[in-house]
């Protein structure tokens, strides 16, 4: 399973090299990696619908317990089919849709990276590995929304959607984290086994917050929707794969997943169901505005994941069941509306369903791909859509509580997804084709295959609802569900589910006769745009650009000072309020060396010797006394029993006057070049920093010393290392490759100094 | 003597960042200069200090009879010199081709240079 | 500061002070020295020559850019960390001839290693020191 994630992502490292190659002709050959894939997954349909988990783990960081394992079982399963299958899909018609696009290569690089991470997102049993597939999967989001980068609409789509998914990646990694150390565990697996616990932890609100944050952000879950309308900007093959299909639903995958290990609290489900319930008709009453086609879908999209969010909300059984098969539905006839779209786009170059008509006539196959969808997408029998919205229906109407409130929300949702895809797969079909479409090119079978294949797929699986069945039903067990025996089936008799469903049908037809999209509709909803979520956010981030631009214009101003005196002082602060509350003051002195006269007579020469350096006006003089500082620190080191260090410091010290002479009397004189004001400031600052540090000493000295290692060395220097001078013992050593670093850190200054000098001056010879 | 050198530490800290905070570059350098060499005090104080038994094992003994000085903040601060030694003379370096390009070593004409060259 | 007595003693000096840092950094490990002191001292003898007798003469008796030391030595390092690997040992074990020498005691792969770091100095200070002294 290991190399089915990781052939993407090689695959993608390989364009990089082989890019030219796959920018013409070849293109379609990269659609048999998502095939081939499919082709794997599939071999376990029949395994995993017996029950079966195939689980796989390889170490990856196993000192942070942090595991490559793989899980595949239902759930996992019908996302992977839908990765590689529809990927496939849109691996062939990208083929044909950006044909000839300078950046093909790239865009097939960062579609088999999604797809790779996607794949690894829904394998992934550690919840880390489970991040980061995750946030791989917002990354190359983020580049295939900006693909068109010389567009600056789609760079800001770009950096919104990054924004806002990146912050449910936060969310959800510190979620991960809060989860595995109350379960004790990062493997999900594992956790299940310790959901009580988890449920009665105090952590657990918490961790549901967080959660929800990583699922809401990425499914575009009311208030955080309004990145996917604007990640529309992106090639429709990205949308149709990401922001309809896949990506988008990794919210509602995690939800699902953590379903046996979260749910079934009230707090759990009620937020969902509101959450659900907010966002499908919040985006459904937005479909009604909207005469982009794209944006049609995009909003259509939302209000499904609203729908998902709201049946897992419900929790039930026959919810969950809806859920999955709803899932499934969804992918396909949604796919397939964006795929018409795009193909409407590419050879009309429109997207406005107000001027579309009639395009049947120019192209016949996209026309009946577009009607089978629309009408799988209404629920009209004998489409899968149908079972689906039958089985959503059902479980709302079980809903404890307010079913009433509940069945009219969804029935109003219901309605306008109707209308939403009556409008995008029928309304540019039918009519009078205008004179100005008459020229449409015909679109190559590279195009309009995929939209047929899964069309039809909806349609046949509906008739034949046994053959979706052993996908379905593995989700709801993995999901800790038992499933009953009763089959899908389209009849299921003259009850309210059925009654509710003519509804649906009728009042949407209507409303589709009644209400067709228009400029005014949009210009209407344009006008209270200031108070959608969208406005709001992108208003803070104004604001949080500005605030940002003042931390760093004050911080960050360019003098060095500044950048130091803040750095010393917050060092005077914290450390100084730490001091404050924990120093004991309480330094035995009898342990302390005694004090006599020519260390004395040192400490004094030391100690006038800084005074000079500091206070000097002349540069020689402030270099010779600095000397004499390293002289005296030579001299304390021979006292208190460093011969190699006072040799070291001595040899040091002569080299660095040597040089300090060599390039001073090139600079200029010292100036007076601040005021007294400044320097009175500078030496409170300096001086406070010196008693912090005097105090921190003495406060170390008067714990007690460990010196264990120190033992170790001096014990083993002889009779392990056959020296007795321990220092170099540790040096030539015991820490051999430490000092090997050290020289190489040693020559590489020294290179850069000739570098620094050599170099640049031959280039100047040059000029 | 202990307090002593910690009062000292002190003061050369607080040299160093006096000087790091003038304008003139050369000042800068000293400041850091100064400032390593606290370090290194500190470093050789915090590990205890001994008089008179450097950490050799003496004449044909295989291990320490007796009380020893630390050889581990010894082995610290001998690399610590050396290293710093090669950081200066980048340091120095710096200053004087930068001093070359500017004509000057007020630090605080300095920002400006980003923009040009 | 050529000064003619400086010049004298700087002739006489720089076979004495190299011997002595040789001297350094071959008792190393049983008293104080070592690489690094010993390769500073060689390269204080260098410097005080080059003071005396000008940058040229001093180059001209070194034959060859002081730079090349370095990678010499990070090699001689380098290769008495991995010699231990021909034994089937770990990287930077300690590997010693048993019979003591006269003078140097008993051998082994930390004597080269320290040789190393003394070349590396060396290579270090008087690459740093000479370049700065001949652009100016």
């Amino acid at each position: 399973m290991l190399i089915a994630i990781l052939v993407g992502f090689i695959f993608s490292m390989f364009l990089v090299v082989a890019g030219k190659f796959f920018r013409g002709k070849p293109a379609i050959l990269s659609a048999l990696i998502p095939l081939g894939l499919f082709a794997y997954f599939a071999q376990f349909i029949g395994q995993v619908s017996e029950g079966g988990v195939i689980i796989q783990s390889y170490n990856w960081v196993p000192s942070f317990g942090v595991n490559l394992g793989f899980t595949l079982d239902g759930l996992s399963l019908l996302f992977s089919l839908m990765i590689t299958g529809i990927g496939f899909l849109v691996f062939v018609y990208t083929s044909s849709y950006l044909k000839e696009h300078q950046y093909l290569d790239r865009f097939y690089g960062y579609l088999s990276m999604f797809m790779a991470a996607m794949l690894g997102l829904v394998l992934s049993d550690n919840m880390i590995s489970l991040f980061i597939f995750w946030e791989l999967t917002s990354i190359s989001s983020f580049f295939l929304i900006g693909f068109n980068n010389s567009s600056e609409a789609s760079r800001k789509s770009a950096i919104t959607a990054l924004a806002v998914t990146g912050l449910g990646g936060m969310s959800l990694l510190a979620g991960a984290l809060v989860l595995g150390s109350v379960g004790g565990s990062y493997s999900i697996v594992e956790l299940l086994n310790s959901s009580g616990e988890i449920a009665a932890s105090p952590f657990y609100i918490i961790i549901v917050i967080l959660m929800f944050g990583a699922a809401f952000t990425k499914s575009a879950q009311f208030p955080f929707h309004f990145w996917l309308p604007g990640a529309m900007k992106a090639p429709t093959p990205v949308s149709t794969y990401l922001h309809s299909a896949t990506m988008v639903k990794a919210g509602i995958y995690l939800l699902m997943r953590f379903t046996p290990v979260l749910g079934s609290t009230e707090f759990w489900n009620s937020t969902l169901l509101i959450v659900g319930a907010v966002t499908m008709v919040y985006a459904a009453i937005h479909t009604l505005f909207r005469r982009d086609l794209k944006g049609i879908l995009a909003y259509s999209t939302i209000a499904a994941l609203g729908i998902l969010v709201f049946l897992i909300g419900q929790g039930t059984e026959a919810a969950l069941l809806a859920a999955a098969l709803f899932i499934a539905v969804h992918a396909l006839y949604k796919a397939t509306l964006f795929l018409v779209t795009g193909i409407i786009d590419h050879q009309t170059h429109t997207r406005d369903v107000t001027i579309l008509r009639g395009l049947r006539k120019v192209m016949l196959p996209v026309a009946i791909a577009g009607f089978l969808a629309a009408i799988s997408s209404a629920g009209i029998p004998p489409t899968l859509g149908f079972l689906g919205k039958e089985l959503t229906y059902e479980s709302t109407l079980a809903v404890i509580g307010t079913p009433l409130l509940w069945i009219t929300l969804i029935l109003i949702t219901k309605i306008f997804l109707l209308h939403a895809g009556f409008v995008a797969g029928i309304s540019p079909f039918v009519g009078k084709l205008p004179e100005k479409f008459s020229n449409t090119k015909k679109p190559g079978i590279l195009l309009w295959l995929p939209p047929v294949i899964l069309s039809v797929m909806g349609l046949s699986l509906g008739i034949f609802p046994g053959l979706i069945e052993p996908i379905i039903y593995p989700v709801v067990t993995a999901m800790g569900e038992d499933v009953g025996n009763e089959h899908l089936a389209l009849w299921h008799g003259f009850n309210t589910v059925l009654w509710l469903s003519i509804a649906t049908i009728v009042v949407g037809t209507v409303l589709y006769f009644v209400l067709k999209p228009s400029q005014r509709l949009e210009a209407s909803a344009a006008r209270v745009e200031f108070l959608s979520p969208k406005s709001i956010f992108s208003g803070l981030w104004h604001y949080f650009n500005k605030f940002s631009s003042l931390w760093t214009a004050f911080f960050q101003n360019g003098y060095l000072r500044n950048y130091v005196s803040t750095i010393i002082l917050f060092l005077i602060g914290l450390s100084g309020y730490a001091l404050y509350k924990t120093a004991s003051f309480s330094l035995d002195l009898s342990t302390l060396s005694r004090i006599t006269g020519y260390e004395m007579a040192v400490v004094v020469i030391m100690f006038l010797a800084i005074l000079f350096t500091v206070f000097t006006r002349s540069r020689l003089a402030a270099v010779a006394s600095m000397g004499v500082v390293g002289l005296a620190i030579c001299l304390l080191f021979v006292f208190y029993s460093a011969p190699d260090l006072a040799m070291t410091q001595f040899s040091i010290d002569t080299l660095t006057v040597i040089l300090f002479v060599l390039v001073l009397y090139r600079l200029p004189i010292y100036l007076k070049l601040s005021d007294y004001r400044t320097r009175i400031k500078d030496g409170v600052l300096s001086l406070g920093f010196g008693t912090i540090i005097t105090i921190l000493i003495l406060e170390v000295l008067a714990t007690p010393v460990d010196k264990t290692i120190s033992q170790y060395y001096a014990e083993n220097a002889y009779v392990l290392a056959h020296g007795k001078n321990v220092v170099n013992v540790i040096l030539v050593d015991f820490r051999g490759s430490d000092t090997f670093m050290e020289i190489s850190v040693l020559a590489i200054a020294a290179i850069g100094v000739f570098a620094l000098l050599k170099l640049r001056l031959k280039e100047t010879d040059q000029r | 003597m202990e307090i002593v050198l910690a009062v000292m530490i002190g003061v050369l800290y607080a040299a160093g960042i006096y000087m790091i905070l003038r304008r003139s570059l050369v000042k800068l350098i000293l400041g850091i200069i100064i400032l390593g060499n606290g370090a290194n005090l500190l470093i050789f104080l915090l590990g205890r200090i001994t008089k008179g038994r450097p950490p050799i094992i003496p004449g044909d003994l295989k291990v320490f009879a007796e009380a020893y000085a630390d050889p581990i903040p010894q082995a610290l601060i001998l690399t610590a010199i050396v290293i710093s030694f090669g950081l200066q003379s980048f340091a120095i370096i710096l200053i004087k081709r930068a001093y070359k390009v500017v004509k000057t070593d007020d630090l605080d004409e300095m920002n400006a240079i980003d923009q040009d060259s | 500061m050529k000064t003619i007595i400086l010049k004298t003693a700087s002739t006489y000096l720089l076979p004495v002070l190299l011997l002595f840092s040789i001297f350094i950094l071959l008792r190393g490990h049983y008293l104080p020295g070592g690489g690094f002191v010993g390769g500073l001292i060689a390269s204080i003898a260098y410097v005080l020559h080059a003071f005396a007798n000008g940058l040229s003469n001093t180059k001209n008796l070194l034959k060859f850019h002081p730079g090349f030391l370095m990678p010499v030595g990070l090699a001689l390092a380098f290769l008495s960390g991995m010699a231990p690997l021909l034994f089937d040992m770990p990287f930077m074990t300690g590997l010693w001839y048993p019979e003591a020498l006269p003078v140097l005691g008993v051998i082994g792969s930390a004597l080269f290693f320290d040789i190393g770091v003394y070349l590396v100095v060396i290579g270090v200070t008087l690459t740093i020191i000479f370049t700065i002294a001949d652009t100016i």
